[in-house]
C-alpha cells in the first residue's frame, strides 16, 4: 500500500469511529442499538469509576503522605509505593482482586484506586519534605502545633506537588478505567475491549473518546494546579491586561477600533 | 497567653516586662553519643539584658537557646523563665511567649511581610485591629515601609528579610527573645547596621535576649553578658565584656577572644569615657609672649589656635609665635569627636600620623586632647580593676 491509501485509510476509519460517536447503529452482530446516545450510560459509568477511585485515593494518600513527610519518616515508603505502583500492570490488580472481591464496581475502584495512590502518595510526600527545614523549624520555635504547621506552613507549600500527583492519576485512571469490562463494569472500555459487538468504529471512536477525556482532565488539572499554588510561588506570567498596559503597539492595536 | 491581654487591654504597643532567664545544671546528651552536648551548664540572665552565647562551632551554643524554648529536651536539670520552670508547660504555648529569630529566618514564603509578622499575635488569638496596628507598629520599628506589607519574602533583599525575622520574633511581644546567629548570614557593612539597629531597638523594648554568634567581636558588640562555651557544651567564662578581655578566666577563652583583646577593649567605650588633657587655646590676636608662655606650661609644647567658635584651626608651636600677637596660620588638625569609638579614635591618631588628637564635641568645638598615650594609660588604668563602668551596649549605641 502507498502510503497515500494507508493514510487515506486511517482517516477513513478515523471519520467512521467519530461517526459511531453522534450516531446510533446497530451492532455488528445485530439486534442491539450501540453509539451515539447510548454512549452516555458508559459515558457516566466511566467518570463515576474515575471520580470514586480518585477520591478514595485522595483520602488515603494524601494524609498518609502529609502525616509521613511531617514526621520525616517513610522515606523507603515512598520510593517502594512509588516503584511498586510503576511496576504492577493495571490489569494484573483488576484481575487479581476480582478474584476476591468479585466482579463488580468495588473491585475496579479498589483497582483504581490502587492505581492512583502512589503518584499522590509520592508527590505529597515529596512535597512536604522539599519544603525548607528552616521554615519549619521557625513554625515550631514561634508556636504553631504540629498540626498547625501541617495545615499553614507544610500543606499550602506542597499544594503544588499534590495536585501535581492528583493530575498524573486522573489521567492515569481515567485511560485504565477501560479495563472496566474485566471487572463486570461496563465502562468506555466496552466498545474497545468487544470489538465483535460494537465494530471497529467502535472501538476506534471510544478510543478517541477516552483520550479527549484524558486530555481535557490533564487541561483543567494543570489550571487547578496553577489556581492552588500560592500566589509568591507562581511563575510570573503577564497577564494581557497589563502587556496591553505597558506596550504602546500593543495598546494602539487594542483601541483600533474593529 | 491571656497575660499579655490583661496586661495590656489598652493597646497593641504592649511593653510586658522582661523576663529573667536562669539555667540550672543543664545536661543534654544524646542517644547514641558518648559525649555530651552540654555539660551541667548553668547561667542566668537578668531582665532586659543581652546574654551572648558564644564559641567555636560544636561547642553546643545553640543547643543551649534552643532548651529555652524547647525545640530540645535537656536531659537533666532545670530551666527557669521569670522563676517559674518551663519543663511542666506545653512547648507551643511557652514558645508564643519566647520570641525566636534563626540565621536562615524561615521566613513562611507563601505569606507577605504583614502575615508573617502576624503570624504569633494570631496564634495568641488577638483580635484583627490589634494584629493589624501590632503589625503596622513593627513594620515602622524596624524601618520598613508600610508598602513592603504586601510584598512576599521572595521580593525582598537579604538585610530587610533579616528585619522582618527580626520584627516576627518581637510581634507577640515577647519578654524573651532568642536569636541564633541572626545577622550571621548578612554582608559585612549591612551587618554592622542591623546590629546597631537592634542595640537601639533594645534600648527602646529593653527584652530579655539570649543571642548566639560564633563571631567574639559580636559578641563583645551585643553582649551585657558573655558566655564563652567550648566542646561539650561546658562553660568556660561568663562575665561582661570587659572582663572577659581584660581577666579571660583560662588559656582557652583568651585564646578564644584572640591576642588583639586590649584592641578589643577599645570597642567598648567612646572618646568621653576617657579623662582627657586640656589644651592650652589662643586665638587671633591673643598675646605672643603670652601663648609662648602656655606653650612652655603644657606637656604638648603647643598652644591650639582657634576660631571665634573655638573651632580648631591649626597647631602652633613656639617658633611661628615670633611677633607680638598671634598670627593666623594655616594648618593641619587631626580631629576626633566625643562619641568616636576609642578603637576608631585611636585609628585616626594612628592614621594622621600624629602624637596628639583634638577633640571636639557636637558643635566642633575643642574639648580636649587625645593622645596615643592618653589611652594606653587608661587601658592600663582600667586593668587595675576599674571595669564596672563600661556601658551597655545599646548605652554605648546612644
Amino acid at each position: 500500500m502507498t502510503p497515500a491509501i494507508v493514510l487515506a485509510s486511517v482517516f477513513g476509519q478515523f471519520s467512521d469511529g467519530l461517526d459511531f460517536l453522534v450516531h446510533q447503529r446497530e451492532s455488528v452482530a445485530g439486534g442491539v442499538q450501540v453509539g451515539g446516545s447510548t454512549m452516555w450510560p458508559l459515558l457516566g459509568k466511566h467518570l463515576e469509576v474515575v471520580g470514586l477511585s480518585m477520591l478514595f485515593a485522595v483520602l488515603v494518600a494524601v494524609p498518609l503522605g502529609l502525616y509521613l513527610g511531617h514526621t520525616r519518616r517513610g522515606d523507603f515508603l515512598a520510593s517502594s509505593i512509588s516503584n511498586v505502583g510503576r511496576s504492577v500492570p493495571a490489569i494484573a490488580i483488576v484481575l487479581f482482586f476480582s478474584s476476591y472481591l468479585g466482579l463488580s464496581l468495588v473491585n475496579l475502584v479498589f483497582a483504581m484506586a490502587l492505581l492512583a495512590i502512589p503518584p499522590i502518595f509520592t508527590n505529597t510526600y515529596v512535597g512536604v519534605r522539599q519544603v525548607d527545614g528552616d521554615v519549619v523549624d521557625a513554625a515550631r520555635g514561634m508556636g504553631l502545633s504540629g498540626l498547625q504547621t501541617v495545615g499553614k506552613v507544610e500543606l499550602p507549600l506542597a499544594l503544588p506537588l499534590v495536585f501535581g500527583g492528583i493530575r498524573t492519576s486522573v489521567v492515569n485512571v481515567i485511560a485504565t478505567a477501560t479495563l472496566g469490562p474485566f471487572a463486570g463494569v461496563v465502562t468506555l472500555g466496552d466498545p474497545i475491549i468487544n470489538a465483535s459487538v460494537y465494530g471497529e468504529a467502535g472501538r476506534i471512536g471510544t478510543a478517541i473518546l477516552v483520550a479527549a477525556l484524558a486530555v481535557t482532565a490533564e487541561i483543567l488539572f494543570a489550571a487547578l494546579q496553577r489556581a492552588v499554588t500560592p500566589a509568591a510561588l507562581r511563575p510570573q506570567r503577564r497577564g494581557l491586561r497589563e502587556r496591553l498596559r505597558t506596550s504602546p503597539r500593543l495598546a494602539q492595536v487594542a483601541d483600533t477600533p474593529t | 497567653m491571656t497575660s499579655a491581654d490583661t496586661a495590656h487591654p489598652e493597646g497593641p504597643s504592649a511593653n510586658r516586662q522582661a523576663a529573667t532567664l536562669e539555667l540550672r545544671h543543664i545536661s543534654k546528651r544524646y542517644p547514641g553519643s558518648d559525649a555530651p552536648a552540654i555539660t551541667d551548664l548553668s547561667l542566668e540572665v537578668a531582665a532586659g539584658e543581652i546574654c551572648v552565647l558564644v564559641g567555636p562551632s560544636g561547642c553546643g551554643k545553640t543547643t543551649a537557646m534552643r532548651l529555652v524554648n524547647r525545640m530540645i529536651e535537656p536531659t537533666s536539670g532545670d530551666i527557669l523563665v521569670d522563676g517559674r520552670s518551663i519543663i511542666d508547660r506545653k512547648p507551643s504555648e511557652l514558645r508564643r511567649e519566647i520570641g525566636y529569630a534563626i540565621q536562615q529566618i524561615g521566613l513562611f514564603p507563601h505569606q507577605t511581610v504583614a502575615e508573617n509578622i502576624a503570624t504569633v499575635p494570631k496564634l495568641l488569638g488577638w483580635e484583627k485591629r490589634r494584629v493589624a496596628a501590632r503589625v503596622e507598629e513593627l513594620m515602622e520599628l524596624i524601618g520598613l515601609e508600610s508598602a513592603m506589607a504586601a510584598r512576599y519574602p521572595a521580593q525582598l533583599s537579604g538585610g530587610q528579610r533579616q528585619r522582618v525575622g527580626v520584627a516576627r520574633a518581637l510581634a507577640g511581644d515577647p519578654p524573651l527573645l532568642l536569636m541564633d546567629e541572626p545577622f550571621g548570614a548578612i554582608d559585612p557593612i549591612n551587618r554592622e547596621r542591623l546590629q546597631n539597629e537592634f542595640l537601639r531597638l533594645q534600648g527602646e523594648i529593653r527584652k530579655t535576649v539570649v543571642f548566639v554568634t560564633h563571631d567574639i567581636d559580636e559578641a563583645i558588640k551585643m553582649g551585657d553578658r558573655i558566655a564563652v562555651m567550648r566542646k561539650g557544651g561546658v562553660l568556660a567564662q561568663y562575665a561582661p565584656p570587659a572582663e572577659l578581655l581584660m581577666a579571660p578566666a583560662d588559656a582557652f577563652v583568651e585564646d578564644f577572644v584572640g591576642a588583639d583583646r586590649a584592641l578589643k577593649r577599645l570597642a567598648l567605650q567612646r572618646v568621653r569615657d576617657i579623662d582627657l588633657w586640656d589644651v592650652p587655646i589662643v586665638r587671633v590676636g591673643d598675646s605672643a609672649a603670652e601663648a609662648r608662655r602656655l606653650a612652655a606650661a603644657s606637656p604638648i609644647q603647643h598652644v591650639l589656635l582657634v576660631d571665634g567658635e573655638r573651632r580648631p584651626v591649626s597647631w602652633l608651636q613656639p617658633t611661628d609665635l615670633t611677633g607680638d600677637r598671634v598670627e593666623y596660620h594655616e594648618g593641619r588638625v587631626t580631629m576626633v569627636e566625643l562619641d568616636d569609638i576609642l578603637r576608631d579614635a585611636l585609628a585616626d591618631l594612628l592614621q594622621g600620623q600624629v602624637m596628639y588628637g583634638v577633640v571636639t564635641d557636637h558643635g566642633g568645638r575643642v574639648a580636649g586632647v587625645l593622645s596615643v598615650e592618653i589611652i594606653s594609660e587608661f587601658l592600663a588604668h582600667q586593668a587595675s580593676g576599674q571595669i564596672d563602668e563600661a556601658p551597655t551596649p545599646a548605652e554605648r549605641l546612644a
